[in-house]
């Protein structure tokens, strides 16, 4: 599996070296496991995500690391050094919380240079930390300004600056975007990979946003009700999906339940009853034997082909006779500029997704509601998910 | 929805009662009570309004005076003491899971229910010379005396009629005025600045000092305002528990009204503690406005 996909990656400072190591780590509240046998390393110099939906336990971990939550069970090394129960004011990391959390009270630059009071640094130094810190965000010049005079975007780069001034082990982002509109998000997200790059201090993103998790992490955990599902870089979340929950949270996937009846090393053969067919893969499928198994084909790597009345159904090339081709109608059709999403219902009565790049200025008009339709995949496309 | 004080039938409809209410039972005995400090007893139950400033010039002679800065000083330790001790229960209450929560709110209102009277009495059975405290303290005392400490007999101490007796009394009665805008102050607070706090190094105290009661300082402003003013013209609590000789204002009121029989100068002196408190109203807005102010730019 190409998990050194890793090495294709946006920052340049990952090390070969794990920073943090958490161990069997539980947390519950009552009887509630929040965050339920965690494993995982985080590498020096990486920028990790943690992606879920809300409850997953995401923000509960990155406390954890934070020190604002007591582990139950488990351990967290920083570094190597245990720090299960270390509290949050002696643990050599920051975070930059959702709200921000920036002083009302205090300057900008009083904000910054909070932290570095309990350092035992002269005060020249602590100067020109701070004013370092403010330059990285862009903020030198807002030094004196309050905080209630600035923007959220501004505030977000406060909360950048002081926890970066501290120089801390590992930097942690709770959502850090969600409170931004649309436009400035995305200038964020470019920002805050350049930055990490630029400070090379490992940051550790919460969020519940798989597009923000896959534009800016190197790797991503993705977790389900305290539970990690998948620790892998985005493109192999996305391609090579380990379960049903991640094909599902990542993108958008049709998924179909179906029975195993070939399985060979460079081939197989899954019976799948809601498409009324067979889907063929290219590869062997290898462990997935009994049990129940699930085909999961991404929209957009669908093809459409145009279906007259007495035509026979085509064969895709790659492809054995009367795999991976069905046949539909199109129902519903969401132009989107760049791409189109086509609701397709087969003839027996399953709706489908299909996607389709609009690469010319006329390519939209290729398909149009009620065209009846063939769909076709290849044999690379289709995953085998289990539960 | 139209503006209901655009339509004006509804708006009268709905405000002649309280209009009425608070023009025959607040502006009016006002307006008398400010007309007689002008006035001048003429006969055992007539007044006649002279115009005169006699009673207020009367106000400045020394002994009325130190009532009056009595007052201030008696009622302003109580306020202090009332912040030293409701600070740590606000906070108490603010960080409590939400069914602790509910019940230190209980706690600290119950009083509020029970007469003013009971309560006092309450206290002056806890304080007297054969009350619970002196009580217990003898009961130690007889403990050491029998473990062979020459300690003498227990002279019991005198609690009451005493100008700390008002204090305790005063602040036994306002500390609820001063917990719940402690309460409401902090309760508006971010919790993730406590942690941002903690999270760049500080400890527990250092973000108290620094984040919470810098932040909690309008709370600490009402309250302090809002305890100091009922404190100041508390009249059961001094009256009951202060010697004969520790005067508070109110008191001073009464005695005019009543034993004296000299409406015109409790009305004037009435009148000099309104004005009085409504300066610390003024402080307190001025204050308010200037903190508002910081905070909308």
């Amino acid at each position: 599996m190409p998990d050194n996909l890793a090495s294709q990656k946006k920052s340049s400072v990952v090390k070969d070296e794990t920073i943090i190591k958490i161990e069997n780590l539980t947390k519950r509240f009552g009887k509630v496991a929040a965050v339920d046998d965690i494993n995982l390393e985080i590498k020096r110099g990486e920028f990790f995500a943690l992606l879920g939906p809300s409850g997953c336990g995401k923000t509960t971990l990155l406390r954890m690391i934070a020190g604002f939550e007591v582990p139950t069970e488990g351990k967290i090394f920083l570094d190597g050094v245990d720090v299960s129960n270390i509290p949050p004011n002696k643990r050599p990391v920051n975070t930059v919380f959702q709200s921000y959390a920036v002083f009302p009270h205090l300057s900008v630059f009083d904000n910054v240079a909070y932290g570095l009071q309990f350092d035992n640094i002269s005060k020249s130094e602590q100067r020109d930390r701070v004013m370092a810190a403010l330059e990285d965000v862009k903020l030198e010049h807002l030094a004196e300004r309050k905080p209630d005079q600035m923007s959220g975007g501004q505030r977000q780069r406060v909360a950048l600056a002081r926890a970066l001034v501290k120089r801390p082990k590992v930097l942690l982002l709770d959502e850090p975007l969600s409170a931004l509109d649309a436009k400035l998000r995305e200038a964020m997200r470019f920002e805050l990979t350049e930055l990490q790059d630029r400070v090379g201090v490992t940051f550790i993103m919460v969020t519940h946003d798989q597009d923000e998790a896959l534009a800016m992490a190197c790797r991503c955990a993705v977790m389900d009700r305290g539970r990690l599902m998948q620790l892998a870089t985005p493109s192999t979340l996305y391609e090579f999906p380990a379960n049903k929950f991640v094909a599902d949270f990542i993108g958008s996937v049709n998924m179909f339940e179906g029975k195993l009846i070939l399985d060979e090393p460079d081939k197989a053969i899954v019976e799948v009853e809601e498409l009324g067919g067979k889907v063929f893969f290219d590869h062997g499928v290898l462990g997935a034997e009994g049990g129940q198994i699930f085909v999961g084909i991404r929209p957009e790597k669908i093809e459409l082909i145009k279906r007259t009345k007495d035509m026979k159904k085509p064969q895709m090339e790659d492809s054995p006779e009367d795999c991976n081709v069905f046949a539909g109608v199109i129902d519903n059709i969401s132009y989107l500029g760049s791409e189109s999403i086509y609701e397709i219902t087969l003839d027996n009565g399953r709706r489908m997704q299909v996607s389709r790049p609009n690469l010319s200025r006329w390519d939209q008009e290729d398909f149009t509601f009620n065209d009846e339709v063939w769909l076709g995949f290849h044999g690379d496309s289709p995953v085998l998910l289990q539960n | 929805m139209q503006n209901w004080f655009e339509n004006k039938r509804f708006f009268w409809a709905t405000m002649l009662a309280p209009t009425v209410w608070f023009l025959a039972f607040f502006v009016a005995p006002m307006a008398l009570v400010w007309a007689y400090s002008f006035g001048e007893n003429a006969g055992p139950v007539n007044i006649a309004i002279t115009g005169t400033f006699g009673n207020y010039a009367k106000a400045f002679r020394p002994e009325i005076i130190q009532v009056l800065s009595d007052s201030v000083v008696l009622a302003f330790i109580a306020t202090l003491i009332c912040l030293v001790l409701a600070f740590p229960v606000a906070i108490a209450m603010t960080f409590a899971d939400d069914k602790t929560k509910s019940w230190l709110l209980l706690l600290i209102m119950l009083p509020f229910w029970t007469n003013l009277l009971i309560r006092t009495y309450a206290l002056i059975a806890m304080m007297r010379t054969e009350g619970f405290i002196n009580f217990s303290f003898a009961f130690f005392h007889n403990i050491a005396v029998s473990l062979g400490f020459n300690l003498g007999d227990y002279v019991p101490m005198e609690l009451l009629y005493n100008k700390s007796a008002i204090v305790i009394g005063l602040v036994y009665v306002h500390l609820p005025f001063m917990v719940l805008p402690l309460y409401a102050a902090l309760d508006k607070l971010d919790r993730s600045l406590i942690e941002a706090s903690l999270d760049l190094g500080a400890g527990h105290m250092t973000t108290m000092w620094k984040i919470v009661v810098p932040l909690a300082l309008p709370g600490i402003a009402a309250g302090l305002v809002i305890t100091f003013i009922p404190a100041m013209g508390a009249y059961l609590t001094p009256d009951l528990l202060g010697g004969p000789n520790d005067l508070m204002i109110a008191t001073l009121i009464e005695r005019q009204f009543k034993r004296a029989n000299d409406w015109p100068f409790g009305s004037a002196l009435s009148f000099i503690l309104m004005y009085v408190t409504l300066i610390f109203f003024a402080l307190r807005t001025f204050f308010e406005a200037r903190g508002g102010k910081v905070s909308a730019h």
